[in-house]
């Protein structure tokens, strides 16, 4: 392996391996990722560990793509052996950039994410209450494990970020850009989101469809509507992200005749996502007064849920206050 | 004097899973178990979400196989709503799940699991991934398998939006249906699967099946456990993945249980334990009397292997086959050799590549009718289908508006949990004698779990692959005494 060839990382941390697949997925793209760089950390596929990567020296890696947010122990230590290690650190996927699915958790702690899957699971069988501890003894043999916290943090809660690349998977264009941009040196100021800067409407193949001036009299959940494959799903009443969301994902949802979800998280305008689709959303219902506005937020069952699907841990709402859980 | 070795899989690093192996005074195993140290909480988080929702929310808990998780999801949703999928709409999930099984087990075959046999268990860290068996088997091979593979997906990214996270599934039907340009295109993509199943067999075939050294690590006696097994089975009890009965056999292969998805309470609960972050699924019938084999104990298996264990045949002709010469070649049914699960995977993908066909030679798969809108009130609803790597459960219960007040998952990957500990600890117990550890340990430690393809995306995130082991063995301060490492 040459020295002269930039070294790359990769890692993982609260996430699904989604982001993984989605650098395997780049199919035949993939080998001349590798032969242009030199891969000295990832888990998933090389057998380099940590003590080679605490064993380098500062700054000597040029970038990691770190995803998943963090929640364990483990993770934080890793992100933070990594920002050592890194010129450029790169908050890969919707995790990493803005909590993600698994950020639906800041609306509960640890207690009650632990009493649900050890305890009150319909088939949980556990008389003697048993819970995973941080140190336990098994046979008189001591055993560690990470610890659980009560919040998921996107990556830049824990270490500083350098770029985003957003998705849920992000989209190999996007992965090979930003691969490009770095190997080319061409980089954005830094924080950049490498996506580009307008809304996933403006992309959208539907965006014809949409009325000039749009009207919602009813809010219909996608199971309650045979759904047009044509038609703005905001124009059909059905909830979409996309007026709040960053585009650049090929609007492969839309694509399913599935409406937005917001993984791309906002654009660089907007801080909070689910502010932005609100204030949105309240100028398109087709209301004569208080109580028709009352009436069609109330149909909205489950705004918070909805509105931060992958943004909750970054949003000014971080997460849900412990003393309100229950 | 007391040891303790640690196999750490640093792919998952000190994060995502690692081997404990204890040796008594004599220098011989006394337990070896798996941890993994991760945990999300689905099942909290899932709570107040709209029902409807779960196929675009569960697939987050494993970006290796998102479709499973979308799929039981879907299923569950529909039992929520009382409704059923359109016939059309049934087809159309049924191709999306054979294409999925389809490429997810050649991925495994070529990248993950297969190098141990294609480049060699015995061969070099270094070369014991896709590289190497494309070095091995020859670049056009290996830039088959790359196209392949994304050829299948396409199919995926098609009729769900995204390969990775699909959105299509809906209850009582499907979001998107096929047009027949596509149908034709596919019904091409599936015959080539068939036709690359089958090399993939003759793959197995020529490097595994004709190499007597192989052949007797295959059926050797440290990758054995005799457990009952677990499988979806049609109404022929023939290995199904997308939906039918779960069938349960005991370890001398008899039928011990057949019941609807709905029941499963009846038949599948989850042990504790405090050093490890998932649960240990045993059957409720038998009890969970630890980490012990035999009849007696409530441990069962799931995945390639338990499947056509389970069944009395696979669905497809050519399938089928392969099915009847790897119960001639292993003795008969029920196989209980671990390593076996790498066969039967190729076996069940060329089924599924078989029923891509079927289905798209089907004239009615591209008929517009995929949706049915539920009319009655949501309450509760099981979904189960087979995830490549075994049984998944989706179980939700809502208020009347469809809101989650309760949801319960079991996921594949654990299905295995207790067995994959009992196989390390045995493998480990042929391996290690007398305080000897041999470099060889390495190899044979991983190969113990590997046929499992521990997806812990499902119960963590380990990625079901190659994983580099270090192994530490230590004295009883914990002093490194020696480092193994490759």
């Amino acid at each position: 392996m040459s020295d002269l060839k930039p070294k790359v990382a990769f890692y993982w941390c609260s996430s699904c391996g989604g982001c993984e697949e989605s650098i395997v997925d780049l199919a035949e793209d993939i080998l001349k990722v590798v032969a242009a760089v030199d891969i000295v950390f990832w888990p998933v596929a090389l057998d380099f560990k940590k003590k080679d990567v605490e064993a380098m020296p500062d700054k000597s890696i040029a970038v990691s793509f770190i995803n998943g947010g963090i929640r364990m122990s483990e993770q934080e230590e890793m992100a933070q052996l990594l920002r050592r290690k890194s010129q450029i650190v790169v908050a890969h996927g919707a995790c990493a950039h803005l909590g993600g699915i698994p950020g639906l958790a800041n609306f509960w702690n640890k207690s009650t994410v632990f009493d649900k899957v050890y305890h009150t699971t319909v088939s949980t069988d556990n008389a003697k209450g048993t819970e995973p501890q941080p140190k336990t003894s098994l046979d008189g043999y001591e055993l560690t494990l990470s610890e659980f916290w009560d919040t998921v943090h996107p990556l830049d809660d824990i270490i500083d970020v350098d770029y985003y690349l957003p998705g849920c998977a992000p989209h190999r264009d996007l992965i090979i850009n930003a691969v490009t941009a770095i190997l080319e040196g061409k980089l954005p100021p830094k924080g950049s989101v490498l996506a580009p800067n307008k809304s996933c409407c403006d992309d959208c193949e539907r965006n014809d469809s949409k009325p000039d001036k749009l009207q919602i009299k009813e809010i219909k959940r996608p199971y309650e509507v045979l759904l047009d494959p044509k038609t703005c799903f905001l124009a059909q009443g059905v909830i979409c992200m996309g007026p709040a969301t960053r585009g650049g994902c090929g609007e492969r949802c839309i694509n399913g005749n599935m409406p937005c979800r917001g993984c791309m998280g906002p654009t660089d305008q907007v801080h909070d996502q689910g502010a932005k689709f609100l204030s949105a959303f309240a100028s398109i219902l087709d209301a004569n007064d208080e109580k028709d506005v009352e009436r069609l937020v109330d149909s909205i069952v489950d705004p918070a849920g909805t509105f931060y699907r992958f943004s909750l841990p970054s949003s000014i709402l971080k997460r849900k206050k412990l003393e309100a859980v229950k | 004097m007391t040891q303790r070795i640690t196999i750490d899989p640093i792919t998952r690093l000190e994060g995502h899973g690692k081997i404990e192996i204890f040796l008594d005074d004599l220098g011989n195993v006394e337990r070896a178990i798996l941890q993994v140290p991760e945990l999300r909480g689905f099942e909290q988080f899932a709570i107040g979400r709209p029902v409807e929702e779960m196929p675009r929310i569960t697939p987050r808990i494993c970006g290796v196989c998102p479709t499973a998780h979308h799929m039981a999801a879907t299923k569950a949703v529909d039992a929520v709503f009382h409704i059923e999928p359109t016939p059309t709409a049934r087809k159309l999930r049924e191709l999306i799940y054979n294409a999925f099984f389809m490429e997810d087990h050649t991925l495994h075959f070529f990248f993950l699991g297969g190098p141990d046999f294609v480049v060699g268990p015995q061969a070099p860290a270094a070369e014991r991934n896709i590289l190497g068996v494309i070095g091995k088997v020859g670049v056009e091979i290996g830039s088959r398998v790359i196209r392949i593979r994304e050829d299948v997906r396409e199919i995926m990214n098609h009729l769900c939006g995204k390969a990775i996270h699909p959105v299509c599934g809906l209850p009582g039907g499907v979001a998107k249906g096929l047009d027949e340009e596509h149908r034709l295109k596919f019904l091409e993509t599936a015959k080539a699967a068939v036709d690359f199943a089958e090399f993939a067999l003759q793959i197995f075939d020529d490097v595994v099946l004709k190499n007597k050294g192989y052949v007797e690590v295959v059926v050797g006696e440290a990758y054995k456990i005799k457990t009952y097994y677990m499988g979806l089975v049609n109404d022929r009890n023939q290995v199904e993945f997308y939906d039918g009965h779960l069938r349960v056999v005991d370890p001398d292969g008899r039928e011990f249980a057949k019941f609807k998805p709905a029941d499963y309470l009846e038949h599948i609960a989850e042990h504790v334990e405090p050093w490890t972050y998932v649960k240990f699924p045993f059957l409720k019938k038998v009890g969970w009397k630890g980490f012990v084999e035999g009849k007696d104990s409530g441990v069962y298996r799931v995945a390639p292997l338990a499947r056509l264990n389970a069944a009395d045949s696979m669905q497809t002709p050519r399938a089928q086959k392969h099915y009847e010469r790897m119960y001639a070649t292993l003795g008969g049914k029920p196989v209980h050799n671990t390593l076996a699960f790498h066969w039967a995977r190729l076996i069940e993908a060329l089924q599924a590549a078989e029923r891509m066909v079927e289905l798209l030679q089907d004239q009615e798969i591209t008929s517009p009718d995929i949706r049915r809108l539920p009319t009655q009130t949501p309450t509760e609803g099981v979904g189960i289908v087979e995830a490549p790597r075994g049984v998944l459960v989706h179980h939700y219960k809502t208020d009347e508006k469809g809101l989650i007040t309760d949801a319960n998952l079991i996921v594949a990957t654990i299905g295995n949990a207790a067995a994959i500990n009992m196989s390390i600890e045995k493998a480990a117990k042929a391996f290690i004698k007398g305080g000897q550890v041999s470099e060889g340990l390495l190899n044979m430690a991983e190969m113990a779990f590997r046929p499992y393809d521990p997806c812990h995306g499902c119960g963590t995130h380990a990625w079901p692959g190659n994983v580099p082991l270090i192994l530490n063995i230590r004295g009883p301060r914990g002093q490194l005494l020696r480092q193994l490492r490759r």
